[in-house]
C-alpha cells in the first residue's frame, strides 16, 4: 500500500542526523535551539526530550496517517490531526515519565510540555508523510532526526560556553547575534556531510 | 458519508480517543494505593490515599498547614520539612526558599505529591488549627465593592490574636467544580470568641470573592479554617506606622479596637494611613474619627488619591505612599522609641510602602505584613 523509498535503515538514520539534520539543514525548531543552548545542562534535557518525542510521535502519526487519514481521504486535515496527536502523546509521555522515572521527569522539567509547540516535531512528521516512509523507516527517521537535533544543540551549547568567556566579541553582537552567525557556520560545516549519503 | 462531515468527525474522534487514553492513564498511573504519613518522628501516623499534594492530603485529615493562596504555589506559606526523599526542589518552590531552607529539606506542601510513605515535621501548634462550622449572621455593603460579613460560630469558641487570618472554604458553585480556600484577615475583636468578621472586596474573576458577593446569603452555612498568621502587634515601645488600602482595613480594625479595649502596649503611638481612590471607596471613616477623638494616641490619616471637586474632600489627597512620605518627613515625631511598619493591602501597595519606609530609616525586619497573592 505504501510506495516506500528504497533506502537502508542505517543510512537513513545517519542521514537524518548528519546530511539532512532537521536543525542545520532544514532550520526547524530554531527558537528553542537558540534560547536553551545558552545552558549546557538544559540543552541536554531538551535534547533527550526532543529525541523521545519525535521518535514516538513519528511512530504514532505514521499509524494515524495510514490507518485513518489516507483511508478516509482527508489528507487536507493532516496538519491539524498531527498537531492534536503530538499534543496528546506529549501529555501521555509526561504522565508516564512522572510515574516511572521522577528523576528523568525532574531533569526534563518544563521542556517536555514545551516540545508540543516545537516545529521540529511537526516538521519531521510532515517529511515522513511527503517522503512516503514505511513504518520502520518512519521510526528510524524520527529517532534519527531527534538525535540530530540533540547533537546540534549540544554542539552549539559547547560553542556558546566558549563564546561567553571571550571578551573580543563586540557588545552589539553578544548573545543572539553571535549565536545566529555561529549557527550559520555550523550549517555550512554540516553541508560537508552532504556528499556522504543522499536521502530524499 | 457526506465528505463535509467526515473531516470534523475524524478530528473529534481522534481527540476523544486521545482524551480517553489520557484519562485512563491518569487513573491508572496516579493510583499509589494506601501510604503512610508519619509526622514528627512517628508522633502522629496517618493512613492516606496517595497521589495528591501533601497540603490537601493533610487537610483531608484535619491538619491545616497555613496557605494563603489555597495550593496554587504563589504565596509560599505552606512550608514544611520533609524528611523522606521526595526528589529535588521544583522550580515552583525555589523562589520561596532560602539556601538554608533548601539544605534542611523545607518544601512547599502544596507542590510535594504524596507518592509513597513519607516522613514530615510540622510545628505542634498546627494541630490546634481547627475547622469551624459557622453561619452567616449579617452581610453589609461598606463600599460599592467591599462587603462586611459577620459569621457566627455554630459551636465552640475561636481563640486568636488580632491581625491573624482565617481561610474561607468556598464550596463548588456555578462553573467552579472544586472546593477552594482563600485567606481573609479577621476584622472582629479577639474578645468576641463566638463571631468572626471579614471584609471581602470583589475581585473580578476571583473565585471566593465572586461567591461571597454574588451567591452568599444571610443564614448560609460556611466553613472557616484557622487561625493562621504571624501578623500582630509587636511588644516594643516603637510607634506603629500602619498603612492599608481597601479590604486591608480588616486586621487593623481588629488591632485598633482590641488595643483600645485592653489598653495593651500603652507606650505605643499609633498612626493609621488609609488610602482610597474616591470617597466612594472610603469606609469606616466616622467610626475611626470617633475612635481618634476619644483615644489620644491614635492618629488617623485618611487620603483620597483621585477626589473629584464635588466631593468636598477635606482630608489629605494623593497616593497613600506620597502621603506617608510627607508625614514621615514632617509630621510624625522622631524620638528614641523608633518606628515600626505594619502593612496590609495589595502586593503593589506593600512594596511601594516598604520602599518609602526604608527611605525613612525603618529597617526591613521592623516592617510587618501578610502578602496574600
Amino acid at each position: 500500500m505504501i510506495d516506500a523509498p528504497s533506502v537502508g535503515l542505517l543510512s537513513l538514520f545517519l542521514a537524518s542526523i548528519l546530511t539532512s539534520n532537521v536543525l542545520l539543514a532544514n532550520f526547524l525548531g530554531t527558537c528553542s535551539f537558540i534560547s536553551i543552548s545558552k545552558d549546557f545542562k538544559s540543552s541536554m534535557g531538551l535534547g533527550v526530550a526532543v529525541t523521545l518525542v519525535i521518535g514516538i510521535t513519528a511512530a504514532v502519526c505514521w499509524a494515524v496517517l495510514y490507518f485513518i487519514i489516507k483511508p478516509l481521504g482527508i489528507e487536507y486535515l493532516s496538519f491539524i490531526i498531527f498537531i492534536i496527536v503530538i499534543a496528546g502523546v506529549v501529555q501521555m509521555l509526561e504522565m508516564i515519565i512522572d510515574r516511572f522515572s521522577p528523576a528523568l521527569y525532574m531533569a526534563l522539567g518544563i521542556f517536555l510540555p514545551l516540545i508540543t509547540v516545537n516545529c521540529a516535531v511537526l516538521g519531521v512528521i510532515l517529511f515522513m508523510q511527503i517522503r512516503k516512509y514505511n513504518f520502520p523507516q518512519a521510526v528510524v527517521f524520527g529517532f534519527g532526526s531527534g538525535a540530530g537535533w540533540w547533537l546540534a544543540i549540544m554542539l552549539l551549547a559547547s560553542i556558546r560556553k566558549k563564546l561567553d568567556s571571550n571578551n573580543a566579541i563586540p557588545a552589539g553582537l553578544k548573545g543572539t547575534g553571535i549565536t545566529l552567525i555561529t549557527i550559520g557556520f555550523m550549517a555550512m560545516a554540516f553541508v560537508g556531510f552532504s556528499g556522504m549519503i543522499a536521502v530524499q | 458519508m457526506n465528505p463535509i462531515l467526515i473531516g470534523p468527525l475524524t478530528v473529534a474522534g481522534i481527540s476523544t480517543v486521545l482524551a480517553l487514553i489520557i484519562a485512563v492513564l491518569d487513573k491508572v498511573l496516579n493510583n499509589y494505593g494506601e501510604v503512610e504519613i508519619s509526622i514528627n518522628g512517628g508522633e502522629k501516623k496517618l493512613q492516606v490515599k496517595g497521589g495528591a499534594p501533601l497540603l490537601s492530603t493533610l487537610a483531608a485529615e484535619n491538619i491545616f498547614v497555613p496557605s494563603a493562596c489555597g495550593g496554587r504555589g504563589t504565596c509560599g506559606a505552606c512550608k514544611c520539612r520533609v524528611i523522606s526523599d521526595v526528589g529535588p526542589h521544583l522550580p515552583t518552590e525555589l523562589p520561596f526558599m532560602s539556601p538554608d531552607e533548601i539544605a534542611h529539606n523545607v518544601r512547599l506542601s502544596c507542590q510535594v505529591k504524596v507518592r509513597s510513605n513519607i516522613e514530615i515535621e510540622l510545628p505542634r501548634e498546627l494541630f490546634s488549627i481547627k475547622k469551624y462550622k459557622t453561619h452567616v449572621e449579617k452581610i453589609r455593603d461598606v463600599t460599592h465593592d467591599i462587603k462586611e460579613v459577620l459569621f457566627t460560630l455554630d459551636s465552640g469558641e475561636i481563640e486568636f490574636v488580632s491581625g491573624q487570618y482565617v481561610q474561607l472554604v468556598v464550596p463548588p458553585y456555578g462553573d467552579i467544580k472544586e472546593s477552594a480556600q482563600r485567606a481573609y484577615s479577621m476584622s472582629s475583636k479577639p474578645s468576641d470568641k463566638k463571631h468572626v468578621e471579614l471584609l471581602i472586596r470583589l475581585v473580578p474573576g476571583g473565585i471566593a470573592t465572586t461567591w461571597v458577593h454574588k451567591f452568599l446569603k444571610e443564614g448560609d452555612t460556611v466553613e472557616l479554617v484557622g487561625p493562621f498568621g504571624e501578623f500582630r502587634v509587636h511588644d516594643t515601645p516603637a510607634a506603629m506606622i500602619c498603612v492599608a488600602g481597601g479590604s486591608g482595613m480588616a486586621p487593623f480594625k481588629s488591632i485598633f479596637y482590641n488595643l483600645y479595649e485592653t489598653n495593651a502596649f500603652p507606650e505605643k503611638d499609633i498612626w493609621y494611613f488609609f488610602g482610597a481612590r474616591t470617597s466612594k471607596d472610603m469606609f469606616y471613616l466616622e467610626e475611626l474619627r470617633e475612635l481618634q477623638a476619644k483615644w489620644p494616641r491614635f492618629h488617623l490619616v485618611a487620603a483620597l488619591s483621585e477626589p473629584s471637586p464635588e466631593e468636598n474632600w477635606a482630608g489629605d489627597t494623593g497616593l497613600i505612599t506620597d502621603v506617608l512620605d510627607r508625614y514621615l518627613q514632617t509630621v510624625i515625631p522622631k524620638n528614641d522609641k523608633g518606628w515600626e511598619g505594619y502593612l496590609c493591602g495589595s502586593p503593589g501597595m506593600i512594596n511601594a510602602c516598604i520602599n518609602v519606609m526604608k527611605k525613612h530609616g525603618i529597617t526591613e525586619d521592623k516592617i510587618y505584613y501578610d502578602k496574600f497573592a
